[in-house]
């Protein structure tokens, strides 16, 4: 310990409840040092910040980048709050470490958890160098205040920067947070501008470093052959070819994993080689033969049929209200089965690892959404502690939920100690789509009866497939809280409703997707929705108001939900939702633009991640089924907004993410194998089939920020679907539409 | 250009940003990896290594090649162009300028190859149409999804240098 001491403390009653987990280490001055020695170091009112004696301004950045943008916008608020100049600002990459609370980049939340903590923070600092200022000049505190990197004494005129108030604010005692002043919302210089990404520069220019990029010393690079159905075992290898392969330096077998295969590397065969060439022709000169596994069963188009079947059973009630057995037989019904398939995560860089292992410690530089985790599962694997293991995060070039399962990093880990040098290992494109934490496959039933007025009166609607938890036990086919992700939280207000789910077996990794069951759900409920309207010959954007009913904030629990827990900071208030339903259609002049064949406007609306999304989507379907789409209007309303340029762009790369998965995106199974290899068969939109504009328009709200990166994605499907119905007529409820002949 | 061989291994001249560069190794290894392993170029990114994606575009004698798909051998003598090269040092193409105007990248990680094939198209199609921007783009994937934002900076850039 040098300059400083840890001293554990509540950080702030406002962090805690905004959900930030832990935050409660804090560095304070520690008076026995000499004044001198202190002057030197930075001055450490925080984690999240230092201020150095030259007024540089060192700001941490605690949260993974992936393209969101959170590495600038959460330290602009520190820097807002401290009113310093971002120009005098350095930003630190943190290493993965629990005094910075999660840092598990995930589940639209850095801006949810961390904007409280990041204006405490700035405050904080602020405060004190106030109070430095003000015991320097002699006078009240409350006559002078930050500005622009110095403390300013208006009366006197007189003005100390903020290096020349470090020496100072040290010795102060760190106010305690409820005596904070915030800036007001108007006196914001950063917060709410389109202020550019710190890494924008070194992007354009090619300088920007990946997990990808990232070299050690004397690093040796890997390539792994994992067991290609989940749960199969290696049987016999046939390694000297490989090892015959110029610049091949090592064949190194990694054990199998079992079942829970949670984070677990998967094991397999590692060849290593002073060159990426060399360790990808090693390994295809390898001949490896696998034992069977129970998974060696798993056909993805028999297992669509398992789905569809059990949707329409009884399932597990989730929540029930009403009586719809007595309801739903009277008078018209209607009622459709949807289904979604597999899907990957595919980010454009693969996952990557580099690791080194001395002496019972390991260090790792990875391309990570969770170094936390990359931590705990690097120590599991090598049996040492967590805090022997340090992980630095590099740029990630995508994520979308796949980089926060830190396997690849344990297999760097592995081959690291067993090689004696620091290894990388390189995920190929084929590794990356075969060893996936798949979106599950899912199949939705519904069934409503129809009142007079076109609206339901009875509404059942049940969902299967394969959970998240199955990954972490291998027995669980339930969803979980998967299924309150849009679908028991249904928020209409009918009087006899009831939602189920039906369990489901997993036979491979299954993983959270960016927006994870989100995406199923949306699609089928707003799809269903579009039929309802249209059996109704309603206008579409009116019956979604209707169906939704008069703004009432949904208490789930009231309506029957089991096991829901309300979000005191987030209630689920449908004034909300019919806000950005209305405003949606109005930019996209939906009133103006009726359907014709083969060109027309669909809409859906989706409440995600505590956000509210309504999108309009514009196709066209030509005569020989091709669907183009011209423009995307979405509405969101995700509370305070800290960037809007980047909040638009994640909604503008939704869209385009919402595409892939309507039209094009598909993993499929044979014999427990995937079929997908790369970017032939696993589809993806470019410039020609994705959106051509996305116009993204926020409203302007002080509630609190709720998620921006996910809540874009779940509208996109329906409201294609149900554009696509309105152009031609066919309802395409699976997923992706492309395999179904929209001209036929 | 000089190319000596032995059974596996060659030495190969090129021309790299404009240095003078060897290669000794294996010459079906693609140019991807002797930028990114041997050059330290990193700036040319991996994403699928079969021509599919684009990300790891690079000129050569000025057009826009797959380098994860071009044996080195085949660009011996050759100019090669990364996005370290594009611009001179201390410079930066229009490219970038109007990449940076729009906040382009996401993650960032297709950039490179979007602009080292923009820069292309720029270079021998300046008043390129919409729909000629979109089908010569069409082969860089970007996952992130900012497609028009893309095509904005390119007609950004072909304004500049109309009145350049
Ligand atoms: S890495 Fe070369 S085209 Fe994809
Ligand atoms: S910016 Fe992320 S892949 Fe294009």
């Amino acid at each position: 310990m040098s300059s400083t001491m840890l001293s554990r403390r509540a950080f702030l009653g406002s962090a805690a409840a905004t959900g930030a987990f832990v935050l409660g280490t804090r560095l304070v001055p520690v008076s026995v040092f000499s004044q001198d020695a202190l002057a030197q170091g930075p001055w450490e009112p925080g984690v999240y910040l230092a201020i150095l004696p030259d007024g540089l301004v060192r700001i941490i950045a605690h949260r993974s980048e992936m393209g969101t943008g959170i590495r600038t916008s959460l330290p602009l608020v520190v820097a807002d709050e401290l009113d310093a100049d971002w120009a005098r600002v350095t930003l630190v990459q943190a290493l993965g470490d629990k005094k910075y609370g999660s840092q598990n980049t995930d589940g639209s939340c850095s801006i949810r958890d961390f904007y409280e903590p990041m204006r405490v923070a700035g405050a904080t600092a602020r405060t004190m160098l106030e109070q430095a200022a003000a015991k320097t000049w002699n006078v009240p505190v409350a006559e002078v205040a930050a500005r622009n990197h110095a403390v300013v004494h208006g009366a006197s005129g007189r003005s100390l920067g903020f290096g020349d108030l470090v020496a100072t604010a040290r010795t102060l005692p760190v106010p305690a947070a409820a005596s904070l002043q915030f800036k007001k919302a108007e006196a914001y210089r950063y917060v709410g501008t389109p202020m550019p990404s710190v890494d924008l520069e070194a992007i354009v220019k090619g300088q920007a470093v990946y997990g990808a990029d990232v070299e050690r010393p004397g690093m040796l690079l890997a390539s792994i052959v994992r067991p290609p159905v989940l749960g199969s075992t290696l049987t016999s290898l046939d390694d000297g070819a490989a090892r015959k392969v110029a610049g091949v330096t090592d064949v190194v077998k990694l054990a199998e994993a079992t079942a829970p295969f949670g984070f677990k590397p998967l094991g397999g065969v590692a060849v290593l080689g002073t060159s990426t060439w060399a360790t990808l022709q090693g390994r295809k000169a390898l001949n490896a033969q696998w034992s069977a596994s129970p998974n060696a069963s798993f056909d993805s188009a028999t297992f669509r049929k398992t789905l569809v079947d059990v949707v329409h059973t009884p399932g597990r009630v989730v929540r029930t209200q009403g009586n719809v057995d007595a309801t739903i037989g009277v008078g018209p019904t209607h009622e459709a089965t949807y289904y979604t398939p597999m899907l990957a995560h595919a980010p454009m860089e693969p996952p990557m690892a580099v690791a080194e292992v001395t002496g019972g410690k390991a260090e790792i530089w990875t391309c990570t959404q969770n170094p936390q985790a990359v931590q705990d599962t690097v120590a599991q694997a090598l049996g040492i502690t967590p805090e022997d293991v340090t992980c630095h995060v590099t740029l990630l070039g995508g994520g979308f939920g796949r980089k926060s399962k830190p396997d690849y990093a344990a297999e760097a880990a592995l081959l690291a100690r067993q090689v004696g040098k620091p290894v990388k290992v390189v995920w190929t494109r084929e590794d990356d789509l075969q060893f996936d934490f798949f979106h599950a496959p899912s199949a939705q039933y519904l069934k409503a009866a129809i009142g007079p007025d076109g609206l339901p009166t009875a509404w059942l609607q049940r969902t299967a497939f394969p959970p998240i938890g199955s990954t972490f036990d291998e027995k669980e086919q339930y969803g979980g809280g998967q299924v309150n992700m849009g679908f028991t939280d249904l928020p209409y207000p009918i009087a006899n409703l009831r939602v189920e789910n039906n369990p489901a077996p997993a036979h491979v990794r299954i993983g959270w997707l960016r927006s994870v069951a989100h995406i199923h759900h949306a699609f089928a409920v707003q799809s269903f929705t579009d039929e309802l309207a249209a059996l109704a010959k309603a206008d579409r954007v009116e019956y979604l108001l209707r169906i939704i009913g008069q703004p009432r904030v949904i208490d789930l629990a009231a309506e029957g939900a089991k096991g829901v827990r309300a979000n005191p900071q987030h209630p689920f208030d449908t004034a909300r939702l019919r806000r950005v339903i209305e405003l949606v259609a109005e930019k996209s002049d939906w009133a103006k633009k009726p359907a014709a064949p083969g060109r027309a406007l669909g809409i859906a609306a989706h409440y995600s991640f505590f956000s509210y999304i309504a999108a309009v989507v514009e196709v066209e379907v030509n005569a020989r089924g091709q669907v183009k789409i011209p423009r995307v209007d979405v509405a969101v309303d995700a509370g305070t907004i800290v960037s809007p340029d980047r909040v638009a762009s994640q909604f503008e790369g939704a869209a385009v993410f919402g595409t892939s998965i309507a039209l094009l995106s598909e993993i499929t199974a044979r014999e427990g194998r995937i079929d997908q290899t790369n970017f032939a068969n696993y589809i993806l939109a470019r410039q020609d089939n994705a959106p051509k504009e996305t116009h993204v328009h926020v409203v302007k709200s002080t509630a609190p920020p709720a998620g921006v990166g996910e809540p874009g994605v779940p509208v996109i499907m329906p409201a294609i679907a149900n554009a696509i119905f309105a152009a031609t007529g066919k309802r395409l409820r699976d997923l992706p539409m492309r395999k179904v002949p929209m001209n036929g | 250009m000089s190319q000596t061989s032995s059974a596996t291994t060659s030495t190969i001249a090129l021309v790299v940003n404009g240095e003078a560069r060897t290669f000794e190794g294996d010459p079906q290894t693609p140019l991807l990896w002797v930028l990114r392993d041997t050059l330290k170029l990193t700036g040319t990114k991996y994403s699928c290594g079969i021509g599919l994606c684009g990300a790891c575009t690079v000129h050569m004698d000025g057009r826009p090649i797959r380098s994860c798909a071009t044996a080195v051998s085949l660009v011996a003598g050759k100019k090669i162009t990364t996005i370290e090269g594009l611009a001179p040092a201390g410079a930066e193409h229009p490219l970038q300028t109007a990449w940076k105007a729009h906040q382009v990248p996401q993650c960032g990680y297709c950039q490179s190859g979007q602009i080292m094939q923009a820069a292309a198209l720029l270079a021998t199609r300046p008043n390129a149409t919409e729909a000629q921007i979109e089908s010569y783009m069409d082969g860089i994937l970007c996952r992130c999804g900012t497609y028009q934002r893309i095509r904005a900076a390119i007609k950004d850039a072909q304004a500049a240098g109309r009145q350049g």
